[in-house]
């Protein structure tokens, strides 16, 4: 599986081939090392997806878990990285079914507008503040985390997975049980529902 | 009753929309993330090119979406790594134990 911003498509180095002959014997060293070395970004992944702080610990904690059963089947065509966040993201996805859903609103409520003749509905955009001046202001990188946050959660999800973890349509379909154009479908509609609840901050208006 | 300018320009587009090698800004909306994947085959990426120029709403729509794309990708950065000094001690603890048991 090909993973966003840890992408590396060549196969494993000698080193990282020694370390996992390591791991596979039980060193403690190694397994220290390992923890140590990545449990941050993968505490960074889950948070991410599941928005809660003792959620994405036990997730971190089930994922070193699901990693140190499975160190046996890891075949090295990938790196070590990229299977350890499959791992977190799956792990992710599972906790995240089994919480109780909260309420949502309709996406559709937030979807672009066309009139009987086809032709979009699209109030004039006179100021569009630019993305790097809107992120040096305070409060925006919250806002818009919280903005993320009242997408319906199927679409949340998706938008995280492609656009800030950066995975394949074709792995995101395969975790998620969809077809490759539903993930699109869903993508495309997330972006515009966000689009939509980040307008106010774009068109330079408090929200 | 006679329609509003506004309204009429509006039906005059739509019209003019449905013209040989022209879509309408339905279609266009459909075309979006091939198109920003660059994974529209080349007549397509034509058509939707030439929506593009010539409608505005369409072309400060994508402004915005793209806009609103790299805004939410500037929102997480900096979490994307996420430093190990503030994984909680007794996490590694935990994941350490829970390998020698």
């Amino acid at each position: 599986m090909k993973v966003g911003p840890t992408v590396v498509t060549e196969s494993q180095s000698s080193d990282e081939n020694a370390e996992i002959s390591k791991l596979r014997r039980g060193e403690l060293a190694a397994t220290e090392k390992l923890v140590r070395e990545n449990a941050g970004w993968m505490l960074a992944v889950s948070r991410r997806i599941l928005n809660n702080d003792a959620h994405a610990e036990d997730c971190v904690q089930n994922a070193f878990s699901s990693i140190f059963n499975n160190l046996e089947s890891f075949r090295g065509d990938s790196r070590l990285r990229s299977w350890m966040h499959c791992i977190v993201v799956n792990q992710a996805l599972m906790l995240l079914r089994s919480r109780k859903r909260r309420n949502e609103s309709p996406i559709d409520d937030l979807m672009p507008l066309f009139d009987e003749n086809d032709c979009r509905v699209e109030d004039r955009w006179t100021t569009l503040e630019t993305p790097e001046s809107l992120i040096q202001k305070s409060q925006t990188r919250e806002t818009v985390l919280s903005l993320i946050d009242e997408l319906p959660e199927s679409y949340r999800v998706v938008l995280l997975l492609r656009d800030i973890e950066e995975m394949a349509t074709s792995d995101v379909a395969e975790m998620l049980g969809l077809s490759e154009s539903n993930v699109k479908v869903r993508l495309h509609r997330a972006r515009s529902a966000l689009k939509k609840l980040l307008e106010p901050l774009l068109r330079g208006q408090s929200l | 009753m006679m329609s509003s300018p506004k309204k009429l320009m509006r039906r005059m587009h739509g019209m003019m929309f449905k013209l040989p090698l022209m879509i309408t800004c339905n279609e266009f909306e459909s075309f979006i993330l091939a198109y920003l994947e660059d994974g529209l085959p080349a007549k397509q990426k034509f058509v939707f090119e030439m929506h593009l120029k010539i409608c505005r709403e369409c072309r400060e729509y994508l402004q915005a979406y793209r806009a609103s794309l790299e805004l939410t990708k500037h929102a997480y950065e900096g979490d994307l790594i996420g430093p190990n000094d503030q994984v909680p001690d007794d996490l590694v603890r935990a994941i350490l134990a829970a390998r020698k048991a």
